[in-house]
């Protein structure tokens, strides 16, 4: 038996002592699962017999008798090692440690943790746990789009071109796309910008979007998810040092990905807060408050922007982005459009209105000046193609010798995965009427966009029947974020509550979500993790479990917040 | 006209100064004029420029009202100076350029050649390796699961498929994975180190999967980048070293520590001259993390188990943080020459050693014999990482969400090949065998033809993709690439690209000894495409010889095989 198969049926505590404690095993083969060829598999014998290596080889190899002493002076008599890692908590990059990211946080890793013990057959008060805690449509059973699919299959495995199994569309798709990658392979590295033909495609959706603004492909970076532009454009824009250190306006709530990235980049957060009471919208003189205050002790020089909203679910109207791209023009801020939900629009009399359409309509004084990143994805929208990693941002009136350089950048990293590129086609490039494949992509965009709707609806709803939460209509996106009223007696418990010597309390929302989770299966994400005003408390559910599964899901809530309320009144 | 497009639509040569930053240009700035127009010498006529379809503004400076400029609240000025300092030979300046010339032989310019040969990464299926039938098989499945009732594909392949699918969330491969992985696919990766490693034990607890092998180095270093001032965190590489080091350690403002290979004696790492770098570089910063790479990039050679037992001694001793970058692990070439990962040679070394060092390995599916680059597929494996930095680890990887999942697909395809008793078998073998062959026969080719060109120098090509010669450049042209302020090997491969349409990376882009030069150029190409490029080259190394020679023409013993090379040279 191996030290790591030993390792993993003992506990934690142990598997520490083992890794790091320099015990060792002796004797014993290493096991093997049936089916492999195991060849010269070795007993594990004491080491220093089995290697020609010893202490005294190295000494003849060139290594000075002082160095020896030195080595040997950190054993202790029983073998013991008393010397430290080279990387520990203290030694760590700071900034790295200052990371948080709730949605996959501890709630999260709680959640993984109760579904192992069910499938070990620990007795729980739920049979499976329901993951509302991000948005990965296809986790939660939405089925990806058939001519998607088909065509990264085709791309995937050239052979099936001769098969008469795909549509005529999907195989011209999948031509396109190969022609356009080095030997015809999505094997090959892109450039590192995307591939051109798939840029161009992007272009000419965004055209499309906007209703003919121009759009230059030369403009458009493919990328790795939408997560890596953003973390792109903001590295770009991070500079200076004290009260020149660049801020970043970011709403809150927001997700933490942006949090998340400046604080390793040691950027300045500088929050503005959405209005809760008016539908999450955004507040000019809530932005105008917030810049002035951090003109005090940084230079902010971004402004981001997340819409339609994570996690707030919110739609903004065409007047607010107005007033937010000249808000921005004035104080010259660099505007970063996370615009990943543009599909996600349910509630009526709301629409999607891209940043960059809007500012075209303000005239060349704004479009001509004010500088601006949007980012798309594959991953949300009626596609939820999170596993693919791909997306694209737009970048308008870049500084050409900063392109010059973002080009550089991400050229270190090579290329974004190929596949996902595909897919971002794909989306921007989709089967149009009088194409074999048109009705049946329509059909099953717009079962999984009406039913989408048809969640965000329900889940306001019923929210909304139950004393103590208050929850805003979930205009677009995937997520509701209500009010939850917590009562006095459970925030001191939270507050109060020890976890380890270095934490000492916990956010009231996240002791409502753990408990939520230890006595439900239901994994939420505590409004503490995204940003709130102070004293108030939330979470955010996202709305694609499937239906029956979500109206379970929204009774249990609505019976653990009544039997909650009550136990800590 | 308002419009300067042509700031963002450089020409050729333009674009290749723009991009390297060690050349000197004057910085036009004046806000005074209306429109602040920047055009350098180099420049090319603005009639070039029309390769632009679409008209937009970006590349617009407007006027205000008041006749001022609006200044970018993002310039050159305000940038974040650690991406400024970020460089990347093997995508950079003349990697551009050959782009730039491929879209001009499209649209019919006249060049001196009919195509551009790139031999500038180790991008195999660009350069006409076919994909492993097996690979790309269980990807098709994995994408569209409907083939699963197919007829047309094998069974070991549905099987590989169905399996991965039920560690994905929904089945699906568009669910996001955990943040380290699929949880299947870390465990078949813990499998194949075990059986690499001949029985030493590997905990897929200890297995991340990454976006390519890059993604992992730049996520360790992050971890390992500490301190200010003497206790900055320092990195010791190899010079030459694979320039996403570097780019990452300026990124990071960590300290780069060079370790100089040794070129007289095949690229071997040698132990005193780590011990040189490091009681250098503890005068100025605090030495944390030593990086290998092997088999090396770009040097292609491979290292004893005696030189890896020495540098991990040397790391426990200094108690340094190991990387080793062993993503070429199934590219060894040279009969005489074996792959030894770290890891094992670290457990041969015995407990005390086994127990005590911190390892990071890295392993990526875009090299060996499947050379999928595209789909970014990688793993990294950590050894006595500390439980709380792990948890650090985690969090950090969670921010990305995780590594593309059709890409962790193809790596589990690789650690988890069909075995002698499953129906795709022979045919895998074969694929695998015929690429591998190639690969080795293309070695020993360039190795050969490299070291018949008078002033080029050329060691064994034991492993990897690469072969790294030195190139002997007169001192007149060492002096005429100064006054361009280029370095002397970047000159060099300039011109061997407009002339000769092959595209390498020049030396000083991976570093070198000063006063030394070099290239880097893959072994990938098809036979008879190496063939060509390699005879190209010499004939434009003994042009440009000749060129620059100040008294002495260099020898050549026979001329009659260069006669019929100038045959083959299409003008």
């Amino acid at each position: 038996m191996s030290a790591s198969r030993i390792g993993q049926m003992l506990p934690s505590r142990s598997v520490s002592v083992l890794n790091g404690g320099n015990v060792w095993f002796f004797g014993g083969r290493a096991q093997y699962p049936a089916g492999y060829l195991v060849s010269g598999v070795r007993s594990m014998l004491i080491p220093s017999q089995l290697s020609p290596f010893s202490p005294q080889s190295i000494a003849l190899s060139g290594v000075s008798e002082r160095r020896r002493g030195l080595a040997q002076e950190k054993m202790t008599e029983n073998g013991v090692f008393s010397r430290d890692k080279v990387l520990t908590i203290d030694t760590m990059n700071p900034t790295v440690k200052n990371v948080e990211y709730a949605v996959r946080g501890p709630i999260v890793q709680r959640a993984m943790q109760i579904e192992k013990e069910l499938r070990e057959g620990v007795k729980k008060p739920f049979t499976e746990v329901i993951k509302a805690n991000i948005g990965d449509a296809h986790a939660m059973g939405q089925q990806p789009i058939t001519f998607f699919r088909q065509v990264l299959a085709l791309c995937s495995y050239p052979e099936l071109l001769n098969e008469n199994m795909f549509p005529e569309d999907a195989k011209n798709r999948a031509r396109r796309i190969l022609q356009a990658c080095g030997g015809g392979s999505v094997g090959a590295y892109s450039a590192s910008q995307g591939i051109d033909c798939v840029r161009q495609d992007v272009a000419r959706y965004i055209e499309r979007r906007d209703g003919g603004v121009p759009c230059d492909p030369d403009n458009v970076y493919l990328t790795t998810g939408a997560s890596d532009g953003i973390v792109t454009m903001l590295k770009l824009l991070v500079c200076g040092e004290g009260a020149s250190r660049t801020g970043v306006m970011i709403s809150i709530p927001q997700y933490p990905l942006y949090s998340a990235a400046l604080a390793e980049l040691g950027a300045v957060q500088v929050n503005y807060y959405l209005n809760e009471e008016k539908c999450w919208s955004m507040d000019l003189s809530e932005l105008e408050r917030s810049l002035a205050e951090a003109r005090k002790h940084c230079n902010p020089k971004a402004l981001c922007i997340i819409n339609p909203g994570n996690p707030t679910g919110q739609v903004q109207s065409r007047q607010c982005i107005e007033d937010v791209i000249r808000f921005a023009a004035k104080e010259r801020l660099f505007l970063m459009a996370d615009e990943v939900y543009q599909d996600n629009v349910y509630a009526e009399g709301c629409q999607f209105h891209s940043f960059k359409k809007v500012l075209f309509e303000l005239g060349p004084e704004y479009s001509d000046n004010v500088e601006l990143a949007s980012f798309h994805s594959t991953s949300k929208c009626y596609m939820g193609e999170c596993g693919f990693r791909g997306g694209y941002m737009e970048v308008i009136n870049m500084d050409p010798e900063v392109q010059a350089q973002l080009s550089k950048l991400v050229s270190v990293r090579l290329c974004p995965p190929v596949p996902g590129q595909a897919l971002m086609d794909l989306v921007v490039n989709s089967p149009q009427p009088g194409e074999p494949s048109h009705t049946t992509f329509m059909k099953e965009r717009t079962a999984t966009l009406s039913l989408l709707a048809e969640k965000a609806k329900l889940t306001e709803q019923i929210l909304n029947t139950v004393p103590g939460i208050t929850c805003n209509p979930v205009q677009g996106a995937m997520y509701s974020f209500p009010n939850i009223s917590l009562p006095e007696k459970s925030i001191n418990e939270a507050k109060s509550l020890f976890l380890s010597p270095q934490a000492l309390g916990q956010a009231p929302d996240m002791f409502y979500c753990m408990k939520l989770l230890e006595e439900t299966g239901i994994c939420l994400v505590p409004g503490s993790g995204f940003g709130q005003k102070d004293g108030t408390y939330h979470f955010r559910m996202t709305i694609l479990p499937p239906t029956d599964k979500l109206k379970i899901l929204l009774a249990k809530v609505k019976e653990f917040h009544q039997k909650f309320t009550q136990q800590y009144s | 006209m308002h419009r300067l497009q042509h700031l963002a639509n450089r020409s050729l040569i333009a674009r290749v100064f723009d991009q390297s930053p060690a050349l000197v240009r004057t910085k036009a700035r004046e806000t005074s004029c209306l429109v602040q127009s920047i055009r350098f010498k180099t420049q090319g006529p603005v009639e070039q420029y029309g390769q632009k379809r679409f008209s937009t503004a970006e590349a617009t400076v407007v006027l205000r009202e008041n006749g001022k400029i609006r200044e970018k609240s993002l310039t050159m000025d305000t940038l974040n100076p650690q991406v400024k300092a970020v460089e990347y030979a093997v995508r950079g300046p003349i990697v551009t350029k050959a782009g730039d010339i491929e879209r001009g032989l499209q649209q019919g310019q006249k060049h001196p050649f009919t195509e551009v040969i790139k031999a500038n990464i180790g991008d195999s299926h660009a350069m006409g390796q076919k994909p492993i039938t097996f690979l790309r098989q269980v990807v098709a499945l994995c994408s569209f699961p409907e083939l699963l009732d197919s007829s047309s594909f094998p069974e070991d392949a549905k099987q590989r498929a169905r399996r991965i699918l039920q560690g994905c969330g929904g089945q699906s491969l568009g669910s996001y994975s955990a943040s380290q992985g699929v949880d299947c696919i870390r465990q078949d990766i813990a499998v194949y180190i075990e059986q690499r490693d001949k029985g030493v034990p590997a905990d897929w607890d200890n297995i991340y999967l990454t976006t390519g092998a890059s993604d992992g180095i730049v996520s360790i270093l992050k971890m390992l980048v500490s301190g200010q001032g003497r206790s900055r965190s320092g990195v010791m590489i190899p010079i030459p070293q694979y320039p996403l080091y570097s780019a990452a350690i300026s990124e990071m403002e960590a300290v780069q520590i060079n370790y100089y290979l040794d070129e007289d004696n095949c690229w071997a790492l040698d132990i005193n001259e780590l011990h040189r770098a490091y009681q250098a570089a503890k005068e100025h910063c605090h030495p944390r993390v030593i990086c290998i790479i092997n088999p090396g990039n770009p040097t292609g050679q491979v290292q004893s188990k005696k030189c890896i037992e020495e540098v991990l001694h040397f790391a426990y001793e200094e108690n340094l943080f190991v990387m080793s970058d062993e993503v070429y692990q199934d590219n060894v070439y040279s009969p005489d020459c074996q792959f030894h990962s770290f890891k094992k040679v670290l457990y041969e070394m015995g407990p005390e050693y086994f127990n005590t060092v911190e390892l990071a390995s890295f392993h990526s599916t875009s090299k060996g014999y499947s050379g999928e680059c595209g789909f970014r597929g990688g793993y990294m494996e950590v050894l006595n990482l500390d439980l709380e930095v792990k948890a650090q680890l985690v969090k950090l990887l969670s921010v990305r969400l995780c590594p593309p999942v059709s890409g962790q697909a193809a790596m589990d395809v690789i650690v988890n090949p069909p075995l002698p008793h499953e129906p795709s078998y022979l045919q895998f073998h074969k694929e695998k065998s015929a690429v591998l062959g190639a690969l080795a026969e293309k070695a020993q080719m360039t190795e050969q033809i490299l070291n018949t060109v008078p002033g080029i120098k050329c060691n064994p090509v034991q492993g990897a993709m690469y072969a790294f010669p030195r190139i002997f450049i007169p001192p007149r042209a060492v002096e005429e690439a100064k006054s361009l302020g280029m370095s002397p090997d970047m000159m060099y491969c300039l011109r061997l690209l407009e002339e000769t349409g092959i595209c390498l990376v020049p030396g000083s882009g991976f570093g070198q000894r000063e006063g030394t030069y070099h290239f880097r150029m893959t072994i990938l190409p098809t036979t008879e495409k190496l063939k060509v490029l390699l005879e190209k080259l010499r004939d434009f190394h003994i042009k440009f010889l000749k060129e620059y020679a100040s008294l002495e023409e260099p020898k050549r013993s026979e001329d009659d095989t260069r006669d019929a090379l100038k045959q083959v040279q299409i003008v």
